[in-house]
């Protein structure tokens, strides 16, 4: 009986010894290496979407939040989020929030099957792998590949490679994270406002006659559209026309004018 | 070559018994973390301490204080007390200095915990009998291993996400496949041809 006393003793004593030690490094550890935290970084991290896609330009969710705390980075700065996340996290500061507007990635080339092959390509179905065999297959080296770069980058699922071998958005899966825009190594995808209607959807700075033999619906420079617009909102540059969203006024005009049908309303 | 120096302990732990491919211990954290190589690197940082302070502690705790005491069965629980202690140590210490590689290990560092090639290597060196400095060494190069393969499996995993296979077998059954030609590289090499 007593030697069942001196083992229990014994043991009790090795592994509370051993859990005392340990204890002991543990708190003179965590004193050492303790991390100051702001309650109110952990509350907003709460709220974020927490899909660390990095659209805010930190590094992400966690990050964005101790910035916002911290260092004063804007409340409405998670694209992802938007407006509701925004309130919720001026909620936690006390601080008034005013609603930004929409965006979403918008599809700067109609080209796809618009545009001729130089060649046949069989490789990776990537536009990054197909830009590295003399800048792809397509006659135009400004244009969408369609290989699907973006639709593969989006982590919501909101892209498609569609019938004419474009990028399609789904505006209801779409959190404008940007990191469609990121992928595409031709820059077709821009950040368009739901306020502004007419774009140009060409993206090629080639000249005219080069234009119109890879590509049916490409900007040839032609001019047409900017002595047609009344409001002096298009100016031709380098062969390719732009649009100022501020002056224009979304009357058509140019999308009737325009002989290779280059620009479009919505 | 005697079978107790250092140097063959040492090549044991490395690559012959190699714990991730040949011993198939401390998997989770192989498929897990092996996305990027930034991961990969610093997880196996974390490994390679715990297991070389593990076996160090672990060996003094068992041959000092059980052994004397006849206390011998209390080897398992003590050995999960000092990796759990060291565990929670490497997370404070990147927790503090390195929070981006804190986030993106994520579950993984705490797992070390349980990670069974860490136990696996105490363990080992309690069963081989080995002394202090085979103890050491044994525990280091068996991080050192799982470091390489770490790091073999991280680098194939970021090109190979250009390949194009099926959607049926991307990500998870790719790595699987992967790991499977892995595994068959260090089993000839070190396994069925003995060096």
């Amino acid at each position: 009986m007593s030697e069942l006393v001196t083992l229990l003793v014994q043991a009790t004593a090795i592994l509370g010894g051993l859990g005392l030690a340990v204890g002991v490094m543990l708190v003179v550890a965590s004193k050492k290496f303790k991390v100051e935290t702001n309650p109110l970084v952990d509350e907003i991290v709460e709220v974020l979407p927490g899909a660390n896609c990095g659209a805010c330009g930190y590094a992400g969710c966690a990050d964005f939040a101790e910035r916002v705390v911290n260092e004063g980075a804007p409340i409405n700065g998670c694209p992802v989020g938007g407006f509701d996340v925004a309130k919720e996290i001026g909620g936690i500061l006390g601080q008034e929030v005013v609603e930004g507007e929409e965006q979403y990635p918008f599809v700067r080339c109609n080209g796809g099957l618009n545009c001729v092959d130089r060649f046949d390509y069989v490789g990776f179905e990537d536009c990054k792998a197909v830009m590295m065999l003399s800048d792809g297959e397509k006659g135009c080296n400004y244009g969408c590949m369609g290989r699907g770069t973006c639709v593969r980058a989006c982590p919501f699922g909101a892209l498609s490679i569609g019938e004419d071998r474009l990028p399609h958005v789904n505006k209801n899966l779409c959190t404008s994270c940007g990191l469609c825009i990121a992928s595409c190594p031709n820059d077709i995808l821009v950040f368009a406002k739901e306020t502004e209607k007419v774009h140009v959807l060409c993206m090629s700075h080639d000249k005219g006659k080069a234009v119109k033999e890879s590509c049916t619906v490409g900007c040839i420079g032609c001019k047409i559209c900017e002595k047609s617009c009344p409001e002096e909102a298009i100016k031709v540059t380098n062969f390719l026309a732009e649009i100022d969203q501020e002056k224009c006024t979304a009357c058509g005009l140019c999308v009737e004018k325009c002989p290779q049908n280059s620009i479009s309303i919505r | 070559m005697a079978e107790d120096a250092l140097f063959s302990i040492f090549m044991d732990g490395l690559f012959i018994n190699n714990f991730l491919l040949i011993q198939f211990l401390g998997l989770c954290s192989f498929v897990g973390v092996t996305k990027d190589v930034k991961s990969a690197t610093g997880m196996s940082g974390a490994v390679v301490f715990v297991m070389a302070m593990a076996s160090t502690v672990s060996y003094l705790l068992y041959t000092y204080i059980l052994v004397p005491t006849k206390m011998e069965f209390l080897d398992l629980i003590s050995f999960i007390v000092v990796i759990a202690a060291l565990v929670q140590l490497v997370e404070f210490v990147v927790r503090k200095q390195i929070p981006s590689l804190y986030r993106s290990l994520g579950i993984y560092l705490p797992l070390i915990t349980t990670n069974c090639a860490v136990l696996g290597a105490v363990l080992l060196n309690e069963s081989s009998g080995y002394n202090f400095a085979q103890s050491v060494v044994f525990g280091t190069s068996a991080g050192l291993g799982y470091t390489i393969v770490m790091l073999m499996m991280a680098g194939i995993r970021e090109r190979s996400t250009f390949v194009n296979i099926p959607s049926s077998i991307r990500g998870l059954p790719q790595a699987f496949f992967i790991a499977t030609m892995l595994s068959l590289a260090f089993v000839n090499y070190f396994w069925v041809i003995p060096i």
